[in-house]
C-alpha cells in the first residue's frame, strides 16, 4: 500500500520529474489567478463556485508539495525550500502572499497610474477610472504653502533653500568648522526663519500666522518643538534624577502630567484655556501657543528617554568623574550625556517622528497644516470627491519623511556605536 | 572675564556654605512654581470677573440640550451635561477596547510573522509595519473614514453577510441578540471560569507535589463547554435575533431598522487606531521572543519537553517579561489617540465635553480640566495595575 503511494512522497532518484511537475503545477495555478485578476477571466468556471475560488491554491500547494525534496543537491531549489517552502502550512503562507499580490496589483496600478489622469486645470478633465492626481496638481501650491501669498511664497522658498544648503554645507565641511554651522543652525537660523516668514521688518509684508499653513507650517512646528524640546527634557531628566526632593518630585509631576494627557487636549488647553491665564489684552499668536503646548508635550516623553540613557550608564562612570573632582554640571555635560544621549538615538529619533506625526492634530485648533489643507481642499465645492487622492498624498509625503528620518537615525546608531 | 568672576564667585560662596548649597535650588523652584501659578491664578480671576463667569461645577447639573448621535446609555437632550459627559466617558472606554483587542490580536501575528522563517512573510509583515508606523494617525482615520468608507454603497445596495448582516455607508448593522433568562446563562459562564481558574490552581499544586501533569486545557474546554450548556438546557434560556431590515424613509431614501447599528465614525476609529497601534505592539512581541536566549529553548529541549511544552512553559513567561511593559505603554497610547475622534465627530470624551459642552457654556477652565484629569486618571490607574503585575511576574532574585 505504502509502496504504491510513494509518488506521493517527493525523493531525490526522480528530481527531474517531481521539479518539472512541481513547477508545472506552480505555473498552472499562477496562470488561473492571473486570467482572473489581469483578464477577468475564469479558467476554472466549469467547476462548482466553491471549488473554482480555491483551485489556484489546491494547484500551487500540489506544486509545491512535490519540489519540497531535502538535500536536493540543486541550490537554488534547495535555498526555495529553505526560505519560502519549509513545510505545508509555510508553503500555503506563501502562496496566500503570492496570490493577494497577483490579485491586488493590478487594481492599485490601475488606480494609481494607468486610469489616472495627471493634467489639467479643473474636476472635468478627470476622465479616467483612476485617481485624479489633478486634484493635487491644482491644489499643490495651497497644500505647500496654505494661504499664503502667492506673491510672497519665494520667502518660504527660499528660507528652506537656505536650510537645505547649510544642513548639505554641515556634512562636507571640515569638523573644525561645522561646529558654527551647527550652532548658526541651532540659535540663529530659527530667528532668521520667522522673521523672514512673518514679515513686518526690513521691508517685508507682514504676513499673519493664520495665512500660514501646508507643508511648510509642518516643517516649522516641526523646527521648533524639536529644538526646544530637547534641552527642556534634557533639564527634566536631570531634574527626575536629583537628590533634592523638591525637584526631584515636581520634575516628577510635571512628566507624569503630560505623558498623561492626550495631544488634542493638550492643544485645547493652548487654545482656549491659556488666553485666561494671560493677563487682561496681552495677546499671545495662537502658533506660538501651540508651538509651545506641543514642545512641552514632547519634552516629557523627551525626558523619559534621556532617563532611560542615564539609568543605563553604570555607577563607576559618576563615581570617576566625581572623584576627578567634577562638580554637578562638569560631569553631566563632559561624562555623562555625551555616553548617555548615544545610548538613545532610537528613542529620541522616535520622539522626533512621534512629534512630526503628531503636527497634524493642529487642525483641531483651526492651525492648517498638509493635511488641514487637503481637508480644506476636498470641502471645496468644485472639488468634492478626492479625498481619497488627497490623503494617498499626504500619506505618501510623512511616509517619506519619516522613514528617512528613520533612517537617519539607525545610521547615526551605527556611526556613534562603541563596544563597551 | 567679570561674568566668569561672578559665577566663580557665587560658586565659592555657596561651596563654603553646604546648606544653602542645598536648599537654595529647591526654595528657588517652590518659589517659581508659587509665582506661575499663583499668577495664572490671579489673571484668571480677573479675566472671568470681567466675562461674569463664575468658577464652579454647578453646571454639570444644568440640562445639556444637546443630542448625542450614539450612547451606550440612555441619552437625550433633557439630561444634564454631568450625564453628557459619562456618555461621552463610556464611548472612548468602547473604542480603546475594541482598538486595543484588534491590536493586540492583529500586533501578534505581524509580530510572529517577521520572525518567521518565510521570507516573503517576514518581509510582507515588515512592510505592513514600515508602513503604517510611518503615516500619522489622524490622516490614516480620515483615509478610512473620508476615503475608504465613503465608498461603500448606499443602504439600497447594502453589501450583505448571509442576509443578516449589512454594511453600507450609514454604517454596519449586525442582528442584535434578545435572550430570556440571560442571567442563568450569565452565572453558569462564571461558575465554569471559577472551576476552571480553581482546576489550574489545583494542578498545579498538585504536579509541584508529586510531578504529575494533569491535562488541565481538557478538562477546562469540557467544562467551559458542558456547565453554560448545562445552564442553556435545564435554565430555559433561549435565543432570539433581531435582524435589520431594509425600510423605505422616502421616496429615495432607504435606511435600516433593528438590529444594532455601528456608526462609520466607531468603524473608521477602531480600524485606524487598531492598525496603527498593531505595528508598535507587532515591534514589542518580536523583540520579546527574539531577547529570550536561544540557550533557554537548546535546555528546555535537553531536559526533554516537547516544542509545545518549551513555548508555553520556557520561551512564552520569558517573553512576556520583555513584551508586556513596552505594551502597556502603546495601549496607553491607542487610549490617549482615541481622543482624535473628534477629528471626525465620533462623540467620544473630546468632542462630546470639551467641544459641544464647552461652545454651549463657554467655561474653557472647568471643562479642559475635567477631560484632562480623567484622562490623567485613567492613566495612572492602567499604569498603576501595569505596575503591580509587572512586580508580579518579575524575576526574583536572590
Amino acid at each position: 500500500m505504502i509502496e504504491k503511494l510513494i509518488f506521493l512522497k517527493p525523493n531525490k532518484e526522480k528530481l527531474n520529474l517531481y521539479m518539472f511537475l512541481g513547477a508545472l503545477f506552480f505555473a498552472l495555478g499562477i496562470y488561473d489567478i492571473t486570467s482572473n485578476s489581469f483578464f477577468d477571466k475564469n479558467v476554472t468556471s466549469f467547476l462548482p463556485t466553491a471549488l473554482s475560488f480555491f483551485t489556484p491554491l489546491f494547484f500551487g500547494f500540489l506544486g509545491f508539495h512535490l519540489i519540497r525534496i531535502e538535500y536536493s543537491g540543486n541550490k537554488i531549489l534547495d535555498s526555495l525550500n529553505k526560505n519560502i517552502n519549509l513545510n505545508w502550512f509555510n508553503g500555503i503562507l506563501t502562496l496566500l502572499v503570492i496570490f493577494i499580490l497577483i490579485k491586488m496589483i493590478p487594481g492599485l496600478l490601475n488606480w494609481i497610474f494607468f486610469e489616472a489622469n495627471f493634467s489639467g486645470t479643473s474636476k472635468e478633465e478627470c476622465t479616467g477610472s483612476g485617481a485624479c492626481w489633478v486634484f493635487i496638481n491644482v491644489w499643490f501650491e495651497r497644500l505647500m504653502y496654505g494661504l499664503y501669498p502667492n506673491e510672497q511664497i519665494w520667502r518660504i522658498n527660499i528660507a528652506f533653500i537656505a536650510l537645505i544648503f547649510t544642513v548639505g554645507a554641515a556634512f562636507f565641511v571640515s569638523p573644525k568648522n561645522k561646529k558654527y554651522i551647527i550652532i548658526f543652525l541651532l540659535f540663529v537660523f530659527p530667528f532668521i526663519l520667522i522673521s523672514l516668514l512673518s514679515g513686518g521688518n526690513f521691508g517685508l509684508e507682514k504676513i499673519p500666522t493664520n495665512e500660514w499653513g501646508g507643508l511648510a507650517l509642518t516643517f516649522i512646528i516641526s523646527i521648533f518643538a524639536i529644538l526646544f524640546c530637547f534641552p527642556i527634557g534634557m533639564f527634566l531628566a536631570l531634574g527626575r534624577r536629583s537628590s533634592a526632593p523638591v525637584i526631584r518630585y515636581s520634575s516628577i509631576g510635571f512628566i507624569e502630567f503630560w505623558r498623561g494627557v492626550p495631544l488634542i487636549t493638550v492643544l485645547f488647553m493652548a487654545s482656549v484655556m491659556f488666553p485666561m491665564f494671560l493677563p487682561d489684552g496681552t495677546f499671545l499668536d495662537k502658533l506660538i501657543r501651540v508651538i509651545i503646548a506641543i514642545t512641552l508635550f514632547e519634552a516629557a516623553y523627551m525626558a523619559e528617554v534621556i532617563r532611560g540613557g542615564l539609568q543605563a550608564l553604570p555607577r563607576g562612570q559618576y563615581d570617576a568623574g566625581k572623584s576627578l573632582g567634577m562638580s554637578y554640571w562638569k560631569l553631566h555635560i563632559l561624562v555623562i550625556l555625551p555616553q548617555a544621549l548615544k545610548l538613545i538615538i532610537p528613542g529620541i529619533a522616535n520622539t522626533f517622528l512621534a512629534l512630526v506625526k503628531d503636527t497634524p492634530l493642529i487642525l483641531v485648533v483651526g492651525l492648517l497644516e498638509l493635511v488641514g489643507m487637503i481637508d480644506m481642499a476636498k470641502t471645496n465645492p468644485d472639488w468634492l470627491g478626492f479625498a481619497a487622492e488627497g490623503y494617498v498624498f499626504a500619506g505618501l509625503v510623512f511616509w517619506i519623511i519619516c522613514y528617512a528620518m528613520s533612517r537617519y537615525s539607525q545610521n547615526l546608531e551605527r556611526k556613534y556605536k562603541t563596544d563597551r | 572675564m567679570k561674568i566668569t568672576n561672578l559665577t566663580s564667585g557665587i560658586e565659592s560662596f555657596l561651596d563654603d556654605r553646604p546648606k544653602l548649597k542645598k536648599y537654595l535650588p529647591q526654595a528657588l523652584t517652590i518659589f517659581f512654581i508659587i509665582f506661575v501659578l499663583g499668577y495664572f491664578t490671579f489673571n484668571a480671576q480677573v479675566n472671568m470677573g470681567n466675562r461674569g463667569i463664575v468658577f464652579g461645577f454647578g453646571f454639570l447639573q444644568q440640562e445639556a440640550s444637546f443630542d448625542i448621535q450614539f450612547s451606550l446609555i440612555d441619552y437625550d437632550g433633557s439630561y444634564s451635561y454631568g450625564r453628557a459627559y459619562l456618555v461621552g466617558l463610556l464611548n472612548t472606554i468602547l473604542v480603546a477596547v475594541i482598538g486595543i483587542f484588534f491590536a493586540t490580536i492583529i500586533g501578534i501575528v505581524i509580530g510572529i510573522s517577521r520572525l518567521s522563517p518565510n521570507y516573503l512573510i517576514s518581509k510582507f509583515a515588515e512592510i505592513y509595519v514600515e508602513i503604517f508606523r510611518n503615516i500619522p494617525l489622524l490622516l490614516q482615520i480620515f483615509f478610512w473614514y473620508f476615503a475608504a468608507l465613503r465608498a461603500l454603497p448606499l443602504p439600497k445596495e447594502a453589501i450583505s453577510f448571509f442576509d443578516i448582516s449589512y454594511l453600507t455607508v450609514k454604517g454596519w448593522f449586525i442582528p442584535k441578540f434578545i435572550w430570556t433568562n440571560f442571567s442563568i446563562l450569565f452565572y453558569s459562564i462564571i461558575i465554569s471560569i471559577a472551576a476552571i481558574i480553581f482546576t489550574f490552581i489545583f494542578a498545579k499544586k498538585k504536579q509541584e507535589e508529586t510531578g504529575k501533569r494533569i491535562p488541565v486545557f481538557l478538562i477546562s474546554l469540557v467544562l467551559i463547554i458542558t456547565l453554560p450548556l448545562l445552564g442553556v438546557s435545564l435554565g430555559n434560556v433561549t435565543l432570539d435575533f433581531e435582524y435589520p431590515t431594509l425600510i423605505q424613509q422616502t421616496t429615495t431614501i432607504f435606511n435600516f431598522t433593528g438590529g444594532v447599528g455601528i456608526i462609520p465614525e466607531l468603524i473608521a476609529l477602531a480600524l485606524a487606531l487598531s492598525i496603527y497601534t498593531a505595528t508598535f505592539i507587532a515591534e514589542c512581541v518580536r523583540a520579546g521572543i527574539m531577547g529570550v536566549g536561544k540557550g533557554q529553548k537548546e535546555a528546555a529541549a535537553s531536559i526533554g519537553l516537547t516544542a509545545g511544552q518549551t513555548l508555553r512553559l520556557v520561551v512564552m513567561p520569558q517573553a512576556l517579561r520583555i513584551i508586556i511593559p513596552p505594551t502597556t505603554n502603546q495601549y496607553l497610547n491607542l487610549t490617549k489617540n482615541s481622543s482624535l475622534a473628534a477629528a471626525i465627530a465620533y462623540p467620544d470624551l473630546v468632542l462630546v465635553f470639551a467641544g459641544t459642552a464647552m461652545m454651549q457654556t463657554g467655561r474653557a477652565i472647568e471643562i479642559v480640566s475635567i477631560t484632562m484629569l480623567t484622562y490623567l486618571s485613567l492613566s495612572i490607574l492602567i499604569s498603576m495595575f501595569m505596575n503591580w503585575y509587572n512586580k508580579k511576574i518579575a524575576i526574583k532574585e536572590k
